[in-house]
């Protein structure tokens, strides 16, 4: 079992530091992740009925803002 | 509701989704062909099948790396811009969206590694089930997105709960396995191969026409066109599938996509007509576009397997008709009627929950219950507000049509090229020098059909989603209802931001499967 974690763990050292195109691709990927996961996600997507519903009230936030006032 | 909020959601969403449907047909399709030549290499033990697969890993490479996560971003809209739909979804989407983050963290991030990292660590045989589990895993992952997706085509399996505001999952199976989910999965996945057949050709098909990697540019170009000849046959058979079963639940959409105003039996399948792009033709009073050249019968034939069969049209699907098999559609005004029922129902089913009174609870849940397929057109005011943009419908559904016949036709001229010698030898009378002669034409043609084939690709989902309009779930919940009511200058200020990050994110990454091309493989 030991034998089969450091295989593994020699495939994926031995691969990142072998990589030649995949450390730009990998610089790429990293600086998507960060716009996506601390600018975006953070700055201009938050969950919405979280910010705007008390918590365990969502149902009558998600109720009030879709039954039409004719129909209420 | 703020109207130009709905629009700018609805921009940024299909800005979203256009941009990932770039990466992942290449995904798709190139895992295939990196399958078939590594299989190819395990047989035969060569060197040139080997360095060959590589190249062609090296392109996936890129692509998959660029692709990652821009799904994601969906996922973040849904709980900003579309807090409602995704609130009320929650719950089915829930299960085959976690399946496939499962499914895509663990099976493709394992074995992509070892198909990368692992061509000296690994034997043949472990690596070649590595490079085909890698396109296992994200035609697994592309099954339940597709899942989801159909869902908000054909809502089954499900009931709403107005205790807790959702849909509810009552079947696993009646959700992962509808008739429009599979159909949408045969379709879509054989269209990504179709794409990724077309890129093979056409990056072979450049090293031909610059003469250079020859015999790697014909072994590719021959895997290309075989493997893209039958995924382009059996993506005909599965649209003509998919085209009926739309006919069968989403009437409107086909409608929408053959510009049919006012239908009826024996109806023809429209080739071409002068839909003006701009505006939304005037349905209420044409029958049909102008300038129509059709085949005869062939609509009938395509929605209801019968050529005489009943097909309706706009008209018919705002009026209601009934046919001489039995099959009905409700008047417009009586869904409209139905769903203001279903909504007064679910006030009262609200109003009775604050109250505590169980029993009007019980009976405004029945009265939910039975009209919920309706509930949708409770929020409908205008007959006009149920028919899909047409313009876009007709003409995406005829670029992808006509999209998908050119690449049948190319497939087939490169692979009579390839075997010319061998058909020539054969068949005595078959004179091919009309063809061989013109090689580079067809070479160039190859080539082109590249950025062809991502409109044509892109073409589908616009059919797809813009046939589904109003609706983000078919006839229950509609796009002004689904949306957050959110300032439309905060949703105009993400679009703009995605679309400069997308570009930039674009150029690059062709930048750099470009220079990996021009580079070429290492033989």
């Amino acid at each position: 079992m030991r034998g089969f974690w450091n295989k593994a763990w020699h495939l994926y050292y031995d691969g990142f530091r072998n990589m030649t195109i995949g450390r730009t691709l990998w610089a790429v990927i990293l600086v998507k992740l960060f716009i996506m996961f601390f600018v975006l996600r953070l700055f201009f997507f938050p969950n919405y009925i979280k910010q705007h519903a008390t918590e365990g009230n969502e149902a009558e936030f998600v109720a009030t803002s879709i039954i039409p006032p004719q129909n209420k | 509701m703020d109207l130009d909020m709905i629009d700018w959601a609805r921009a940024q969403f299909a800005l979203t989704a256009i941009y990932h449907w770039l990466f992942v047909p290449l995904t798709l399709g190139l895992a295939v062909v990196m399958g078939v030549m590594e299989t190819i290499y395990y047989r035969t033990g060569s060197e040139f099948w080997k360095i060959t697969t590589q190249f062609w890993q090296r392109l996936f490479g890129i692509n998959f790396a660029m692709g990652v996560a821009t799904g994601i971003i969906l996922e973040f809209e849904f709980g900003t811009n579309w807090s409602n739909y995704s609130y009320i979804v929650g719950d089915v989407f829930g299960a085959p969206l976690a399946i496939e983050g499962i499914v895509a963290f663990f099976m493709e991030s394992t074995f992509v590694a070892v198909m990368f990292f692992g061509w000296k660590k690994v034997s043949r045989g472990f690596h070649l089930a590595s490079t085909w589990l890698t396109g296992l895993g994200a035609t697994i992952s592309a099954w339940w997105i597709l899942v989801a997706n159909s869902w908000m085509q054909h809502p089954v399996g499900q009931e709403f709960n107005p205790d807790t505001m959702r849909n509810e999952m009552t079947s696993f199976f009646d959700v992962a396995l509808s008739p429009v989910a599979v159909d949408k999965f045969c379709h879509t996945v054989l269209s990504a191969w179709v794409l990724g057949a077309v890129f093979v050709v056409g990056v072979s098909s450049w090293y031909l026409i610059k003469h250079r990697n020859t015999e790697f540019a014909r072994q590719s170009l021959k895997v290309g066109a075989v493997f893209g000849l039958i995924s382009s046959l059996l993506v005909a058979i599965s649209g003509d599938h998919s085209a009926y079963t739309v006919g069968q639940t989403q009437p409107m959409k086909l409608a929408a996509m053959e510009a049919l105003y006012k239908g009826g039996n024996d109806q023809s399948l429209t080739i071409i007509s002068a839909v003006n792009p701009f505006s939304q033709p005037d349905w209420q009073n044409q029958d049909e576009a102008p300038m129509r050249i059709a085949m005869p019968y062939a609509l009938s034939f395509l929605a209801t397997r019968d050529i005489h069969g009943f097909v309706p049209g706009v008209r018919d699907i705002i009026d209601g008709y009934s046919t001489s098999d039995s099959t009905s559609e409700m008047r417009l005004s009586e869904k409209i009627s139905n769903g203001h029922m279903a909504l007064e129902a679910l006030a009262d089913y609200r109003k009775a929950k604050q109250e505590g009174d169980s029993v009007t609870m019980e009976h405004a849940a029945e009265a939910v219950k039975e009209r919920l397929p309706w509930l949708g057109y409770g929020y409908i005011e205008d007959a006009a507000q149920v028919v899909p943009y047409i313009p876009i419908c007709f003409y995406a559904f005829r670029i992808m049509v006509g999209g998908g016949c050119l690449f049948i036709l190319l497939f087939f001229l490169l692979i009579v090229y390839l075997y010319s010698n061998e058909i020539t030898s054969r068949f005595k009378f078959v004179r091919l020098g009309w063809l061989t002669k013109r090689a580079k034409w067809l070479w160039t043609a190859a080539l082109w059909c590249i950025p062809v084939a991502y409109i044509v690709s892109e073409c589908g989902w616009l059919v797809a989603e813009f046939g589904r309009q109003p609706w983000t779930i078919q006839d229950m919940l509609p796009t002004w209802v689904s949306v957050s009511a959110l300032p439309a200058s905060s949703v105009m200020t993400t679009f703009f931001i995605f679309l400069v990050l997308f570009t930039l994110m674009l150029a690059v990454e062709i930048s750099i499967m470009c220079k990996q091309i021009k580079k070429g493989p290492e033989l």
